[in-house]
């Protein structure tokens, strides 16, 4: 390690070069470790520098690990080895004796979020609280990290959000697998294995063998999400949108759709890997953003449009919305009771359940509470952990939740 | 007996017309593709619009066997392509012990054998009958899940299927192959690339009336036309699921058997389950609603009876 330390080193202004262009790389959240940092060097030395695609071909090759990494490897690329002033300004802002020191100045080209952030960390007082690495440390982020599970969405500065952001991206939901009538061999199963029980007969020579056994696969039923962009959610829609693409990235079977006044799905466009391609394309699909709502609408528009070709193989439905109809709940009740009847579970998350004053006064709310089967707050990273601890815990029988929510209310 | 395949687009349709099946010339284009071409013919639509139907159609029209796998979750391998006969087996290996001869290699070749296969739609469909191949029907493939999906491809692919005992089994002429899907959920892009993908729509009203007339015999033409005209209108409607053919056609055998030779809003209200499957549906039908569909039936039934 030190001898290729030492090496690295020795190299004067590629070596350094490559030595930044990998911090930054790290910065805005690629995994470059050092082994990768000195398998670039390695790379370049072996391909050259005379031919700049020769050079970038050589450096992809070593850094990137995933396709969805491309993007980003690509915008950083161009800005990294196009620009010197931008490595200048940014090697200044990288070195931590000048931290601090350099104005900020704005770049020629609008930069992505995270590229802009892993240029010019922030100046401001909060500097301790984002380690100058972006990547976070266990060791050194946890009290922060405490701080914004319980923190509301809406009362965010740009930089505590883009910390939820990374931790939201490793958000898992455990949902509860479920039988299938698939089975597979196992050592202590439920059905003999002919088959295998057979073929051990035939090679004991007759003789008597041990039953092989299978027993039932499980799996996690398909997921459907159906998401609020009315102007009473914007401020958490963003937010969301990050935790859907984290879920629907995470497994297959996946839907998801948005509504205000219209539903549409995103489903295709959470697909991308790279959360800023993906988050653009749904904004380029949605057309009703931060406009008004018609919640009873869009329901009747996904079950007579989308329920039998998404929650067949009992899916679990996750309707995020405050419940705020401006349609005033019409036909709102007995499109919930389609919804309800048709999926497996109906969980209702609710940002405005965060108000210990909340009560179910709205008509809409009013309309679709007797439906569901969990109603939870969502409006920080708590509670979208509390999310995920619901659909951990398997349940029989379908509980109401208004029943639970009034009881909770009582016992208050 | 054994039809040549035909011809051209318009062979297709009388061909399926011969047969009972008034086909749109788009469906008898895509039919006459997946012969010509050899490829299977991935159909989807709304339930009850004769998806299944053509298939069957198909198989009497060639002449060939019809060798149907009904789609549900969780098939596998041993309920759509082959087993093995463990019972058997199992006594193979009790006579074979009590003969004394327990030679293990050749015990083991001699319980795996084509004997001891019992062959499951799909082996079948790879096998001639009568020296023709057969039309193998893979029905609600929407039904099952991705993982018979993935196995379909290789069989679709190669149309051979690879036992491991004994090998893989490749057909001497691919069958002609048709699946169907509802479309409950998306079937994966890979299987309808490698398909003729025709979406089965309702049909038009004078191909509706056709095939009333021709199904259902004992309906009075006057009545006939009463019922295209109201199922039509009904499909115009905002139904949570609009009735299809085989709805059409049951409500039509409905009537006559109640010998209705005309619609009223009273029997459309006594027999409107045949027609529409789910409560708010029948709901939406108020005795007033109902009046005004079968006045409007009647006159249209009307209008084309005096030309």
């Amino acid at each position: 390690m030190s001898a290729s330390a030492t090496r690295l080193f020795q190299r004067e202004r590629l070596a350094e070069n490559i030595l930044h262009f990998c911090r930054v790389l790290r910065a805005a959240g690629l995994p470059v470790g050092p082994a990768k940092v000195i398998a670039a060097l390695e790379a370049v030395e072996t391909v050259g520098i005379e031919q700049r695609e020769d050079f970038r071909a050589a450096l992809e090759s070593v850094l990137i690990e995933r396709h969805d990494q491309q993007t980003l490897f690509a915008q950083a690329f161009e800005l990294f080895w196009r620009n010197p002033r931008l490595i200048e300004r940014m090697m200044e802002l990288l070195l931590p004796k000048v931290y601090g020191r350099t104005p900020r100045t704005e770049a020629e080209a609008p930069l992505p979020a995270r590229l802009a952030e892993a240029l010019a960390p922030p100046r401001d007082a909060d500097r301790e609280a984002c380690d100058q690495e972006t990547t976070l440390d266990a060791a050194f982020t946890f009290s922060p990290r405490e701080v914004l599970q319980s923190k509301d969405f809406e009362s965010m500065t740009t930089a505590e959000l883009a910390e939820v952001k990374a931790m939201i991206a490793r958000l898992r939901l455990p949902l509860p697998e479920l039988p299938i009538r698939r089975s597979m061999a196992a050592n202590r199963g439920t059905e003999v294995d002919l088959r295998a029980t057979l073929r051990a007969m035939a090679s004991a020579r007759g003789a008597v063998v041990p039953l092989a056994w299978r027993r039932r696969r499980r799996r996690p039923p398909p997921l459907v999400v159906l998401c609020d962009i009315s102007g009473s959610m914007d401020r958490y829609a963003r937010m969301l949108l990050f935790f859907l693409h984290a879920i629907t990235n995470d497994r297959d079977r996946v839907h998801t759709l948005l509504f205000g006044t219209r539903l549409t799905n995103i489903t295709r466009h959470l697909r991308r890997r790279d959360v800023d391609v993906a988050l653009e394309r749904v904004s380029a699909a949605v057309s009703d953003w931060a406009g008004g709502t018609r919640i009873g609408a869009c329901l009747a528009e996904f079950n007579r449009r989308w329920s039998r070709r998404l929650l067949a193989q009992g899916a679990v439905v996750l309707l995020i919305s405050d419940g705020l109809d401006s349609d005033v709940g019409h036909g709102l009740s007995a499109e919930m009771e389609r919804l309800a009847k048709s999926c497996r579970r109906l969980i209702w998350l609710n940002p405005l359940l965060r108000y210990d004053r909340f009560e179910a006064r709205p008509a809409g709310i009013r309309a679709m509470l007797p439906y569901v089967d969990d109603f939870l707050p969502v409006h920080n990273l708590e509670s979208l952990k509390q999310v995920a601890a619901v659909f951990a815990q398997p349940r029989s029988l379908r509980r109401r939740a208004e029943m639970d929510f009034e009881l909770g209310r009582r016992a208050a | 007996m054994t039809t040549p395949l035909p011809a051209n687009v318009d062979a297709v349709l009388a061909l399926l017309e011969q047969h009972d099946y008034f086909a749109d010339r788009r469906l008898a284009t895509s039919v006459f593709l997946a012969l010509k071409m050899g490829r299977p013919l991935f159909l989807e639509g709304e339930a009850g619009v004769g998806k299944t139907e053509i298939a069957k159609v198909l198989a009497r029209a060639l002449g060939r066997l019809l060798v149907r796998l009904q789609c549900y979750e969780g098939l596998d391998t041993a309920s759509a392509v082959y087993e093995w006969n463990y019972p058997r087996q199992m006594i193979e290996i009790r006579l074979a012990e009590a003969q004394g001869k327990v030679d293990r290699e050749a015990l083991a070749s001699n319980i795996f054998t084509e004997r001891f296969l019992i062959r499951r739609p799909i082996l079948q469909a790879l096998e001639r009958n009568n020296g023709f191949a057969p039309v193998l029907l893979i029905d609600e493939l929407d039904r099952t899940d991705e993982p018979f999906e993935a196995y379909l491809l290789e069989v679709l692919a190669e149309y051979q299927v690879t036992i491991p005992e004994l090998g893989a089994i490749k057909a001497i002429e691919p069958p002609i192959v048709v699946i169907t899907s509802n479309r409950t959920r998306e079937i994966h892009d890979a299987i309808k690339r490698r398909c003729l993908y025709h979406w089965v729509d309702f049909p038009s009203a004078q191909r509706e009336l056709a095939i009333v007339r021709r199904k259902v015999p004992g309906a009075d033409a006057r009545l006939s036309r009463e019922v295209v005209a109201f199922t039509q209108r009904l499909r115009a409607m905002d139904l949570f699921k609009s009735p299809g053919i085989a709805e059409t056609l049951d409500w039509a055998e409905a009537l006559v058997a109640l010998d209705r030779l005309a619609l009223d809003p009273e029997t459309v209200a006594n027999t409107l389950g045949a027609l529409l499957k789910y409560q708010d549906d029948i709901g939406a039908i108020t005795p007033q609603v109902a009046t005004q569909l079968v006045a409007e039936a009647r006159a249209e039934a009307e209008a084309v009876g005096t030309p």
